[in-house]
């Protein structure tokens, strides 16, 4: 290659004598020329392409990446092995049976669904209108001077870890959910028979307002950047048509921007089924299915929390992991839909600019 | 309506009906209310940040002396004792997580931005990642327990550094990924001109130019799994004595809040908050620092 660009090679060269009429083979090697052409040329004919480098480069970061795959297969292959023996003894129906008897071995995973799924749907309910209302603040309303300060404020609520919002929750919620807003909602509420028994401070109700408080940053930044990615004109042209500021909220940018909200939404869901610590901390850890929302529960995440350290016997262990594997398919369902719907609202849009 | 001669003086709104303008104040009304509600709103979400803030402060600051950063936990009844050997031990996992998830990651993302623009492969790992990025903790936790701990049959320093290094790696290939993005392509182009193979051009043009944004996103993802409790559970384990050695339990931060948390011992409840108070500094004064250095520093060369 090297002495055929030397050759052919148009390129002018700064140098003061003629150029050669023929290209001779003595001019083709860099050693004779070298000497009076540039060193840049001399550098060049002596190194290789670098293809081998940038192969191998190329390769490196391939693997790096694929090692993402890999993390996921390897997550799904280890809590199948291990969770066999209860795949095996229970099939399906491990999932739609009541008991939890790990003296007798038998075991269900009911209780811990319905938990998941009432606190999880009920943290969704307190935290969706909160953080649309946020997020419409921060895009539409805010002032620009408070804008920084308060997505940063809502971005630190994100940052405190779960064990701390568990602690906050345990001195300074539990109390305020048993002496104030417990018996209130029993006064107010109790005859529609969600806020009956025995009311500890701990259980489903609770739970879920920790649950809220921790999944709100998250929906409200994304619906936030998916709000951002409205373009302007929309806005322009509903308010060009005399609609109020609202209107043009309602009809601009949240009509626009619904599959993505759903999709941020369903991303906060995602977060609160798996959520650990803190709810463990709050919920009272106990498999039982009550209408009530002062009623003690269990989560799937809280049980292995609780439990896991202290599993006597295989089957007990296994059963646990097989929690820990529905729990695994279930948020990876989730937010597999969730991202491709906020994919495919934001795909399109401009980098966000804090 | 439409019989009024033209004039100079500003008609009134004449194709108004009454009801259009009772509307009209309705409209005005519901906007207004709005409004409001979103103002109440974000007052609400900040409100349980700020309580959450004071009690750290007002518990926390109280039970802070120096025994706290220097001395194990005292055995329960005695007065005293600290977190030291948590907060090394904290340490030493989040040095061992950084250590294998920060390659990983970054290598990961410069393969998204640099080579796999376009391809499917690529869109699949981005797709992954961001998936990965929200399965739960507890999760990780019960994998690398069955992955390592039950192979070695004992719980370890090792086994946590790697669930938590696990968690890294989606957050740090996604944020490297979207701050090479915004790397100008004629930057790279420069460079490539210049003879610069590919793999240098990577390296020193592209992910230097990236690198405050890139030591951000490293930063925050340090910081996320830095409150971590429940991969640490199963894999860590927690200990009350000092250990330095890979194979063996170790005491981690916010491990010893959890357990200091749901102990029946007013002592304890007052160590856990002043490990909270610590632990939340820690957190957020890297990532505050790390905010600040990187915006002042950010792309000279902007896109």
């Amino acid at each position: 290659m090297t002495p055929e660009r030397e050759s052919s090679s148009p390129l002018p060269v700064p140098s003061p004598l003629p150029a050669p009429p023929v290209a001779s083979a003595a001019d083709a090697t860099p050693t004779a020329v070298g000497a009076t052409q540039s060193p840049i040329r001399d550098f060049l004919s002596k190194r290789g392409s670098g293809s081998f480098a940038d192969n191998s480069f190329a390769a490196v970061m391939l693997l790096c990446a694929c090692s993402i795959f890999a993390i996921v297969l390897f997550i799904f292959v280890i809590l199948v092995v291990h969770s066999r023996l209860s795949l095996i003894q229970f099939g399906w129906k491990f999932f739609t049976r009541q008991a939890w008897d790990p003296v007798s071995g038998d075991f269900g995973a009911l209780p811990f669904i319905y938990g998941t799924l009432a606190t999880s749907l009920l943290a969704l309910c307190m935290a969706v209108p909160l953080a649309l209302g946020v997020a419409i603040f921060l895009t539409e309303l805010c002032p620009r001077v408070l804008r920084a300060p308060i997505s940063f404020l809502t971005e630190l609520l994100a940052a405190i870890p779960s064990v701390v919002y568990g602690l906050w929750a345990v001195f300074v919620l539990v109390p305020l959910m048993r002496d104030l807003i417990g018996p209130f909602l029993y006064k107010t509420l109790g005859w529609t028979g969600f806020f009956e028994g025995t009311n500890f401070g701990v259980g489903l109700l609770t739970a879920s307002m920790i649950l809220a408080i921790m999944i709100l940053p998250i929906i409200s930044s994304l619906t936030r950047d998916i709000m951002n990615a409205v373009p302007n004109s929309q806005r322009e042209a509903v308010l060009a048509l005399g609609a109020t500021r609202w209107e043009m909220i309602r009809i601009g940018v949240l009509r626009n921007s619904r599959i993505g909200i759903v999709g941020a939404v369903m991303l906060g869901l995602g977060r609160a089924l798996g959520e650990t610590m803190a709810v463990t901390m709050v919920i009272g850890n106990h498999p039982d299915i009550s209408k009530s929302l002062f009623a003690p529960g269990y989560t799937l995440a809280s049980v292995i929390a609780n439990e896991f350290s202290e599993a006597t016997g295989d089957l007990y262990l296994s059963a646990l992991i097989e929690i820990g594997l529905a729990l695994f398919l279930v948020t990876i369902v989730v937010n597999a839909i969730a991202r491709l719907m906020v994919w495919a609202v934001t795909r399109n849009a401009p980098a966000r600019v804090n | 309506m439409s019989t009024q001669p033209l004039s100079n003086q500003p008609r009134p709104m004449d194709f108004e009906s009454k009801s259009m303008r009772r509307n009209k104040a309705w409209r005005a009304t519901t906007n207004y209310f709005v409004s409001g509600l979103c103002i109440l709103a974000t007052v609400l979400v900040i409100l349980p940040l700020v309580a959450i803030l004071f009690y750290l402060i007002y518990k926390g600051a109280s039970s802070l002396n120096l025994a706290f950063f220097t001395h194990i936990p005292a055995p329960v009844g005695e007065a005293g004792g600290g977190m030291a050997n948590s907060i090394v031990g904290s340490g030493i996992i989040l040095f061992l997580a950084s250590l294998m998830g920060i390659p990983i990651g970054i290598a990961a993302g410069v393969y998204l931005a640099e080579f796999g623009r376009g391809k499917t492969l690529a869109t699949a790992v981005r797709f992954t990642a961001d998936v990965l990025n929200g399965v739960p903790s507890i999760v990780m936790g019960i994998s690398i327990y069955s992955l390592i701990v039950v192979q070695q049959k004992h719980f370890s320093a090792l086994a946590g550094g790697v669930a938590l290094a696990i968690m890294m790696v989606p957050t740090i290939t996604r944020t490297t990924e979207e701050m090479l993005a915004t790397v100008p392509h004629a930057i790279r182009e420069a460079a490539l001109g210049l003879g610069v193979p590919k793999w240098r051009t990577a390296i020193s043009v592209s992910l230097r130019t990236a690198s405050p944004g890139i030591i951000t996103g490293c930063m925050l993802a340090f910081a996320r799994v830095a409150g971590e409790t429940a991969p640490l559970l199963f894999t860590a384990f927690g200990n009350q004595f000092w250990n330095f050695k890979l194979s063996e339990p170790i005491a981690a931060l916010p491990l010893q809040i959890y357990v200091y948390a749901i102990s029946p011992y007013d002592e304890w409840h007052r160590l856990a908050w002043a490990g909270s108070l610590v632990l939340i500094v820690l957190i957020m004064v890297s990532v505050t620092l790390v905010r600040i250095f990187a915006n002042r520093g950010v792309l000279k060369g902007g896109s």
